[in-house]
């Protein structure tokens, strides 16, 4: 638990990062830094975003499965760590 | 148009009135009226009819003929396909109509579990931190993190999205081939062709092109030939704009940079004549014969002068003179080529090319026809001291003589079989040169555009492209221009079209490529380097040869004193003369016999070989 709070720190702390979002396979945000709207909306946009990109990858070669997801904006980028039951959601804005 | 009835000849019956007859007219009001009665007594129709009944009467009654009907079977069963099906009838129905429209759904708040609701904040976290305890989460969560940090730190660390090498254009390899296609040809209208010896464009628009014909051959010159000069306008090679009437043939012309509008021809029997295009073909003024030169005047050049009329001519009779416009009757100058600088008309050099740089207005070069390049200044005090210097290095007349339009120190001059290429400053031989070409070159100059680049025509109707910073050794491009030879080249202004004039008097107009008419990157600064470079070696070259000079004249002279004078080792001219005979005649015949041996055994190799296909025809 502890453990969990600190890598969530270490990241927060990390030049450029602008929010983190955990959501859990059903599209539940469980924990986040940004504002509630904003996280319901990256959430659901993004949960839909990482099952395409994942059925996309494990069509072509079903042995292989996704690893990580990066969208990069104008304005930011978007890192999505999917695993089995739970994403990760990193916004960037990288160092220019 | 009316009809009615007109009633007539009506018989009265016991107050009912019968018309017997009838009759209809037709009345038209507007036309004739034709008319046909037809009429008929009532009784006139026959009886009525009047109708009884009757009983019927058998007329026909046929019996049965059983005899008949031994001639027929009895059959039954029978057999007879019925079908039962349900009857069917096709209809149609316009149903009632369903409107339908897209509209998507926004899943807000996903996946909540059935049991808590989602509004409800305390069930929300409370969820939320039942989550945070599960194992597997704290366990991926750690998983996750380590990597996407990873991911950030690659991210601040390099901006792998940056625009690298922004400066840098793509230098574009240019790997189509150098070409040069052929735009017009503009022939000589006359019966009689003559050479085209002059060209000079139009110095605004380069639309028009003047040029002019002569015939150079010794004693070639017909009684029919013409003696005119045209300006062509590029666009129509079928007739040309202009004729330039002059009293003999017109050897060179030039346009008045200044205005395009005038023209100085010199011509064949010497005299200069000035043209203005707007008062038509025969020249304004001519100048008078006594005054003018001797021979046919070679090359004639607009000088920059504050008046803009101020021009100067070069002929092989070994002068130069300058001349004012407004005044054609007599030169307002006179050099004559002597480089004894005594002015002695004798010993002159007949000038065969001149060369005048509006960058330089002091300073003027003339090639000769003995191969040597004059530098004259001209504004000297003295007749003596026009003459400047003399670079020698032709071996035969010298055609084309042209400053380098950005590296004025660096003139090109061309003459018998090669191209040189000369610096100022050194006056002993020419810093570049072409190899010995096949054939004559009769004119060259430089591309205005590209400062490495020079055009040549040759005697067998060959155009070369040079660009000595990219091949020294080959044009980089040769083109066939035309059967004959060709005896002028001007390139126009933009440095992309070459006009090129042959002795059968066509001028063709070709278009050259993109890659040989655009300035490349670095090509002012490579070739300056180059050009330093050669002349740094012409220079060293220079002082060792005259250090080794020297040394022998040291030498000789102490040799002389010593022994007073013997005429060991020295061979007279004539001696010498007959050894160089004898050395080339031998020489010759070696080639000759070489050549002669080579063909016999090509001819033996052809006999063999026809024989054996005579062998082999006669096998089959």
């Amino acid at each position: 638990m502890a453990e969990v709070e600190e890598t969530l720190k270490r990241i927060q702390s990390q030049k450029g990062v602008q929010g983190i979002i955990i959501v859990n396979s059903e599209g539940i945000p469980v924990k986040t830094t940004l504002d509630n709207s904003s996280t319901v909306h990256y959430a659901g946009l993004i949960h839909q975003l990482v099952m395409k990109a994942r059925s996309t990858v494990r069509d072509i070669d079903p042995q292989n499965d996704l690893t990580f997801l990066r969208v990069r904006s104008k304005k930011n980028e978007i890192m999505i760590a999917p695993d089995k039951d739970y994403f990760l959601i990193v916004i960037q804005n990288p160092s220019d | 148009m009316v009809i009615c009835p007109v009633r007539r000849d009506a018989v009265q019956l016991n107050s009912v009135t019968i018309p017997t007859s009838v009759r209809f007219t037709r009345r038209r009001t507007d036309t004739m009226e034709v008319v046909h009665v037809y009429t008929k007594v009532r009784s006139a129709f026959g009886r009525q009819c009047l109708f009884s009944d009757r009983p019927a009467e058998l007329l026909v009654d046929v019996l049965p003929d059983p005899s008949l009907g031994r001639q027929f079977v009895h059959k039954s069963p029978r057999d007879q396909a019925l079908q039962a099906c349900p009857d069917v009838s096709l209809h149609q129905v316009n149903t009632e109509r369903v409107e339908f429209s897209s509209c998507g759904m926004n899943h807000v708040e996903g996946g909540w579990p059935k049991d808590i609701n989602p509004a409800e904040l305390e069930q929300t976290i409370r969820f939320r931190k039942k989550v945070e305890k599960d194992e597997s989460y704290i366990h991926s969560i750690l998983h996750l993190g380590s990597v996407m940090e990873h991911c950030i730190r690659q991210n601040n660390a390099v901006d792998i999205y940056q625009e690298y090498l922004e400066e840098e254009e793509e230098v574009e390899e240019n790997q189509e081939l150098p070409f040069a296609k052929t735009i017009n040809v503009f022939r000589d209208p006359n019966e009689v062709k003559r050479t085209v010896t002059g060209l000079s464009w139009h110095p605004d628009s380069g639309r028009k092109l003047a040029a002019a014909y002569s015939c150079l051959e010794f004693q070639k010159t017909s009684k029919d030939m013409s003696l005119d000069s045209y300006i062509w306008d590029v666009e129509n090679p079928n007739v040309p704009e202009m004729t330039l009437t002059p009293a003999s043939p017109l050897v060179c012309l030039d346009y008045n940079p200044k205005d395009p509008h005038t023209l100085l021809g010199g011509s064949y029997n010497g005299q200069i004549g000035h043209w203005d295009t707007r008062r038509g073909s025969q020249p304004v003024e001519v100048s008078s014969v006594e005054q003018s030169h001797r021979d046919p005047v070679y090359k004639i050049i607009w000088l920059q002068s504050k008046t803009g009329t101020d021009a100067f001519s070069a002929s092989t009779d070994g002068q130069i003179l300058w001349w004012d416009v407004r005044k054609l009757s007599e030169p307002t100058d006179r050099l004559v080529l002597d480089l004894g600088r005594e002015g002695n008309l004798d010993r002159a050099l007949g000038a065969s090319s001149l060369e005048f740089e509006a960058t330089m207005p002091t300073k003027f070069m003339v090639g000769t026809e003995q191969g040597v390049v004059v530098s004259c200044n001209r504004k000297a005090k003295t007749p003596a001291e026009k003459i400047v210097c003399s670079y020698d290095g032709h071996h035969g007349p010298i055609y084309a003589l042209q400053r380098n339009p950005f590296y004025p120190k660096n003139f090109l001059t061309v003459g018998d079989w090669t191209a040189r290429i000369w610096s100022e400053d050194i006056k002993e031989s020419s810093i570049m040169w072409t190899k010995y070409q096949m054939s004559f070159l009769t004119d060259a100059c430089w591309s205005p555009i590209r400062p490495s680049v020079f055009f040549t025509v040759k005697m067998d109707g060959v155009l070369d492209v040079w660009d000595i910073l990219f091949k020294q050794n080959d044009p980089t491009l040769s083109l066939k221009v035309c059967d004959n030879a060709l005896y002028s080249l001007r390139v126009q202004d933009n440095g992309r079209l070459v006009a090129c004039g042959s002795q059968q008097g066509e001028v063709t107009l070709l278009e050259i490529c993109s890659g040989l008419s655009t300035l490349q990157k670095n090509e002012k600064s490579l070739l300056a380097a180059m050009f330093e470079r050669e002349t740094k070696r012409e220079k060293i070259l220079e002082a060792r040869q005259r250090e080794m000079r020297l040394k022998e004249r040291s030498r000789s002279e102490q040799s002389r004193d010593e022994e007073g004078g013997r005429e060991e080792g020295e061979e007279s001219p004539d001696q010498l003369i007959i050894r160089a005979e004898k050395d080339f005649f031998s020489m010759v015949e070696a080639e000759l016999k070489k050549r002669r041996e080579k063909e016999d055994e090509q001819n033996q190799e052809k006999v063999v070989s026809k024989g054996k296909e005579v062998k082999a025809e006669a096998e089959t």
